[in-house]
């Protein structure tokens, strides 16, 4: 038995209260095994992998519990021999690979100085280890990249010069906290390949901290799924996708999209107490021909009668170049294509997907769309009317108010200083679209118990909002332009899974409901899979194929495309 | 990475540019410069000679370029009051401002940066404490007040030091130094020290802060996580990282040094540029005022170029992104 | 604030006056008056209550100064910050530009500026205006580049493009969207401002630039005792040096605790 924890307590004190961020929490591993700890944000993994090396942020502390190490009892050990396990003895890596390494440091200066203060061994050994280590994490001309800067290497070669610290010291257990939650798809499955097979060639025990059950369906061997604190359940990999016991489990693994098939919904995914599926039982349908929501503005209307049948959203040849360096010389200049010469159009009441890693110039295409950045090329048309001229013209004026937007982070994406109800109404005040104060609060409230908030949140501030329901009011906020078409750019990319499931279900609703057109962006190939009906995969700023999205699934036809479906993380491999 | 040594180049030389223009203004400005140069009892034929020999009669461009021409050779004219030419008096007076900056400087980045790096890692120990609420005193205190009170206690009631002047000068030939003789010393201690004290409290409180920012980060964490000892990563990791932003506030430090030697200088009638500029300013002494100007900026400006030069060497970014 | 009811002499009453009175030490050593509790200056003045007066109009000075830094600077940094391109550079570069010439001494110089520029007669009645304007101008690029980068970091925030996209004109947008949410920085730097402020407008009257002894500020209470420290009346000297140092601590002190309250990382 390489690591075993066991009836593990940790607590973070504070003035008042005191968390606990893991309750009686017992697991083990053995060498050459990979261990998947599993759940969504403020379960507690983390804290689990940092309680081992006893590197809690304070006022965190193992209150009790033991954990014991190849036998030998780490609680109680003085800092002094916690340094010498650290590294030497267990390695750790973490999420986020653009900080994890110092900016000021050659690389090559930051191995030896880890190797040598794990083995003692001369300066000249120390760097013919370090040039070793690169080339087993993958990393070609080693020793000429050991007089490299952070700076100069990618995401992905950053996150293996950080294994190959983490390995300086030979170590026995690996605690990889997120490892490849900051890198793309492609990278993300060759990291993991990596990680796997040191694991296998050095038999070494390796915890793999995640939110992400497509990577623990891809790397661990077993499981342990952590809700609040504790584990709720622990087991073979095969056995806990297949076929687990707990109700979390359960409705952790139905909330994540199939790749494999679409789903009308999302099954109930309301285990998580205090914020539940609220939109699954009690909304109300609205009826939009009498409901507010159905009635267009005067401007919407005299501009766009409700018989237009044009494209909801049509491009063609869409360009936008970035400038990278700017130089008096044009020659000097360095331009990014972000979006090269896009067309596609969008009929009303479809759901259209762009998909695509980072990037690639999805999200720039959605900005370009709602007007929050200007073409150097190419006509953008909103319900046949082309809105790139003078933006006081009451037709674009008219043709912008049908269009709106959500957007990716929940947590920038309002206003903190006002109030809910301020933020949503703002729409419906500018444009005075309701019949005096009174109505306007009517439609706030309406709209807010309509996302699932209840009326109550109009009085409150954005921060006393999870990010789930903050995505709820974003889309509240959108639908008080009464628009036609929404352009959901990543919306739920910042979530956890099941929240996603829980905001995806409440978009198709509304899209039902409503008759809405939706324009959806991700990089999650399976969120598209269950919202789209026709996809457009993008690359470099240019896009590659557009399909009906079952068909793409099944049969993609552009190389890249197929690249990209068989990065995608399965879950039914095992399965 | 030439390309980011010219910009800075650029820049230096069009601030450089902006503010010539501003010292000449100050000729249009402020007084009559005729005026100033003949008195009240001048006849008009004598005003007309001088109007048209100082050449005011010439478009304000040709003047401008003038002035520029003449400045870069270090000429600013005459001073209104003493009639002696202008670089001749700041060359008399800037050994003096100089040295009393260097050794300023050289105390507030010494001590600045030892106390400011000890109450980083040392955040809960009774000196950081103690160091760091005497630090918030030290803020407080106006620089002439520090001034007014080392006199008072260090030449008035104790006598211990002389309260002004500048005594024991050596002169090299090129530069007049207090430097090498123990009067020289014993002159320049308390305005130093007097000089010294608000920029050494700003540069502990800055590197203390970006001390406790640089802890924070992940690559700390992770160097924590390597096992590396405590003396490596404060010293190795967290110290280099902290340098980067004090070595801008140092560029910034030594043109503070210079404005408030203009107040040191007063309170302590120390004979330096300072002194000249206050007094140039209570008798509208134009030149020199312009002259003075041009001085602090060139000072500035160069101390911030030799800055930016530093970044390249300290910061790898730097020299790939040109940014 | 209080200072014309707490003080128990109106200083600049001449029927109060007595020069008689002059120099007189504080109440409780040999030779004071009790009545002159902190003694008395040159003219016969009690200390105490020309302190209080001196100090309201430190303050007063500072916090006017403080304003118009921060109304020319946030203007402009917010403009700058939201607009970019051409607006940015040269509202920027003038900033540069302005920084290389360290603070006091830009204050010096368009303080002596003004002076020079206004009629013998007026200089001055109008001193305290003079100096309120010259500290004000040299204030402004902190408020601005603080307001710039904070208005930077919003306007790229999701809220501010939703605004957009929800079509509300630019406008509408800084100041009910922008500005609100730059304000939380720019408060810091006007406590750090404030005092910085009255320590410009005690320099500039020590220096004898500033304000006139007919109705003296602090600075220039400690300009007229430091000529006669020498002589032993010290109590002109350090009486309003203690008012100085007290005030300027405490506006430090509410600048600590608000960059400690209002910075989010810290709680």
């Amino acid at each position: 038995m390489l690591l075993e924890i066991d009836n593990l307590d940790v607590d973070f004190k504070a003035r008042r209260l005191t968390v606990n961020a893991a309750k009686s929490v017992s697991l083990h591993v053995e060498a050459g095994e990979v261990l998947g700890l599993v759940g969504e944000s403020g379960a507690g993994k983390s804290t689990i992998g940092n309680a081992i090396i006893d590197l809690l942020e304070p006022p965190g502390q193992v209150s009790d519990g033991s954990i014991r190490f190849n036998g030998e009892e780490l609680r109680g050990k003085d800092e002094d021999a916690m340094r010498h396990i650290r590294g030497d003895r267990i390695g750790m890596i973490f999420q986020d690979p653009q900080t994890s390494l110092n900016p000021l440091l050659r690389i090559g200066e930051q191995l030896v100085e880890t190797i040598q203060k794990t083995k003692r061994v001369s300066q000249a050994q120390a760097q013919q280890n370090a040039i070793e280590l690169l080339e087993s994490v993958g990393i070609t001309e080693a020793k000429a990249r050991m007089r490299s800067y952070p700076h100069e290497f990618s995401g992905g070669m950053r996150q293996r010069v950080v294994i190959a610290l983490a390995l300086a010291g030979d170590p026995d257990l690996i605690i990889a906290d997120e490892p490849t939650t900051a890198l793309d798809v492609s990278v993300q499955a060759q990291i993991l390949d990596l990680i796997r097979g040191l694991c296998k060639t050095r038999n070494l025990g390796v915890i793999i901290v995640t939110h992400d059950i497509g990577v623990i369906a891809n790397i661990a061997d077993r499981v342990a799924v952590m809700y609040r604190g504790n584990i709720v359940e622990t087991g073979d990999v095969k056995q806990i996708l297949g076929d687990p016991q707990h109700e979390y489990t359960k409705s952790l693994i139905s909330a994540v999209p199939p790749a494999d098939k679409r789903l009308h919904r999302f099954a109930s995914v309301d285990y998580i107490d205090g914020t539940g599926d609220a939109t699954a039982n009690t909304m109300q349908r609205i009826d939009i021909n009498t409901h507010w929501l159905g009635k267009q503005s005067q401007l919407q209307q005299t501009h766009i009668d409700k018989d237009n049948k044009a494209p909801a959203i049509e491009v063609s040849d869409l360009s936008l170049s970035f400038k990278l360096q700017g130089a008096i010389l044009k020659r000097n200049r360095r331009m990014l294509k972000a979006v090269d010469c896009i067309s596609f159009a969008i009929a009303q009441g479809e759901s259209f997907g762009l998909v695509g890693e980072s990037g690639s110039g999805k999200s720039t295409v959605a900005r370009l769309i709602a007007g929050l950045h200007k073409p150097d090329a190419g006509s953008v048309e909103i319900l046949g009317q082309s809105v790139l001229g003078s933006q006081k013209d009451p037709l674009v004026k008219a043709a912008r108010l049908n269009l709106q937007m959500i957007f990716q982070d929940p947590y920038s994406s309002l206003n903190a200083r006002l109030r809910v109800l301020d933020i949503v109404a703002e729409p419906i005040r500018f444009y005075k679209t309701s019949d005096n104060e009174k109505h306007t609060r009517q439609i706030v409230k309406d709209l807010l118990d309509h996302v699932g908030l209840g009326a109550d949140a109009a009085l409150r501030y954005p921060h006393e909002f999870s990010g789930g329901q903050r995505q709820r009011i974003s889309i509240a906020r959108a639908l008080a332009s009464r628009p036609r078409v929404l352009i959901c750019d990543e919306p739920t990319s910042a979530l956890d899974v099941s929240i996603q499931a829980q905001i995806l279900n409440l978009l198709k609703d509304l899209q039902e409901e409503l008759g809405l057109t939706l324009l959806f962006i991700s990089h999650d190939l399976p969120v598209i899979r269950q919202m789209c009906d026709r996809v457009a995969v993008m690359r470099h700023g240019a896009i590659c194929e557009i399909a009906e999205t079952e068909t793409l699934f099944e049969s993609p036809q552009h190389e890249y495309s197929q690249h990209l479906l068989k990065l995608m993380p399965r879950m039914d491999v095992f399965g | 990475m030439l390309a980011y040594i010219l910009r800075r180049l650029g820049q230096s030389v069009l601030v450089m540019a902006v503010v010539s223009l501003i010292s000449f203004s100050l000729f249009n400005f402020v007084g009559d410069p005729v005026n100033n140069m003949v008195g009240q009892e001048a006849t008009r034929e004598d005003r007309v000679k001088i109007y048209q020999e100082l050449g005011l009669d010439d478009p304000i461009f040709t003047q401008y370029f003038r002035f520029v021409g003449n400045a870069v050779r270090g000429e600013f004219g005459l001073s209104y009051r003493s009639k002696r030419p202008v670089d001749e008096l700041i060359k008399e007076r800037l050994p003096a401002t100089l040295e009393l900056v260097l050794v300023s400087a050289v105390i507030a980045l010494v001590f600045g940066i030892v106390a400011g790096v000890y109450t980083g890692i040392r955040r809960d120990g009774w000196l950081s404490k103690f160091i760091l609420s005497s630090s918030l005193v030290g803020v407080s205190l106006p620089t002439f007040i520090i001034g007014i009170g080392l006199i008072y206690l260090f030449a008035v009631t104790l006598r211990w030091l002389p309260s002004s002047g500048r005594a024991g000068i050596v002169d090299l030939g090129w530069w007049r130094t207090s430097f090498l003789t123990l009067d020289g010393w014993r002159s320049i201690i308390l305005p130093a020290i007097t000089l010294s004290l608000f920029q050494l409290t700003m540069i502990l409180r800055l590197v203390r802060s970006e001390m406790l920012e640089v802890m924070q980060t992940d690559y700390i964490k992770f160097a924590r996580a390597r096992g590396l000892s405590e003396r490596a990563i404060n010293f190795t990791h967290a110290l280099k990282n902290t340098l980067v932003p004090v070595i801008t506030i140092i560029g910034l430090n030594i043109g503070a040094l210079i404005a408030f030697s203009v107040i040191t200088e007063t309170v302590f009638q120390w004979p330096g540029t300072g002194l000249m500029f206050i007094q140039a300013v209570d008798f509208a002494d134009v030149p020199i005022m312009a002259a003075y100007l041009c001085f602090v900026a060139l000072v500035f400006v160069v101390v911030n170029l030799i800055v930016d030069l530093l970044y390249v060497f300290i910061d790898p970014r730097i020299r790939i992104t040109g940014r | 604030m209080f200072a014309p009811w707490i003080a128990p002499f109106d200083p600049f009453d001449p029927a109060q006056i007595s020069l008689w009175d002059g120099k007189l030490p504080p109440s409780w050593v040999e030779g004071g008056q009790e009545q002159y509790f902190l003694g008395t200056d040159n003219q016969g003045r009690d200390m105490l209550s020309t302190i209080l007066y001196g100090g309201r109009l430190s303050i007063l000075v500072g916090i006017a100064a403080v304003c118009l830094g921060m109304v020319l600077g946030v203007t402009l940094g917010v403009l700058s910050g939201y607009f970019g391109g051409l607006t940015d550079t040269i509202i920027m570069r003038v900033a540069d530009v302005q920084l290389t010439i360290p603070g006091i001494l830009l204050a010096i110089l368009i303080n002596g500026i003004g002076r020079t520029m206004l009629p013998l007669e007026m200089r001055e009645d109008f001193a305290i205006y003079v100096v309120i304007f010259a500290i004000g101008l040299t204030d402004w690029p902190q408020f601005a580049r603080v307001a710039r980068g904070a208005t930077l970091v919003e306007s790229q925030k999701e809220y501010v493009q939703a605004a957009k996209v929800i079509g509300l004109p630019k406008r509408l947008i800084i100041l009910r969207h922008v500005l609100p949410n730059t304000l939380r920085p720019v408060l810091v730097i006007a406590t750090i401002g404030l005092a910085l402020a009255i320590i410009s407008e005690a320099t500039l009257s020590f220096l004898g630039q500033g304000i006139p002894p007919t109705t003296p500020s602090l600075g220039t209470l400690i300009r007229v005792g430091n000529e006669y420290l020498f002589s032993g009346l010290w109590w002109i000297t350090l009486f309003p040096a203690i008012a100085l140092v007290v005030l300027v601590f405490a506006v430090n002190l509410l600048g600590d605790w608000m960059r400690d309250a209002l910075n989010p990382k810290l709680r």
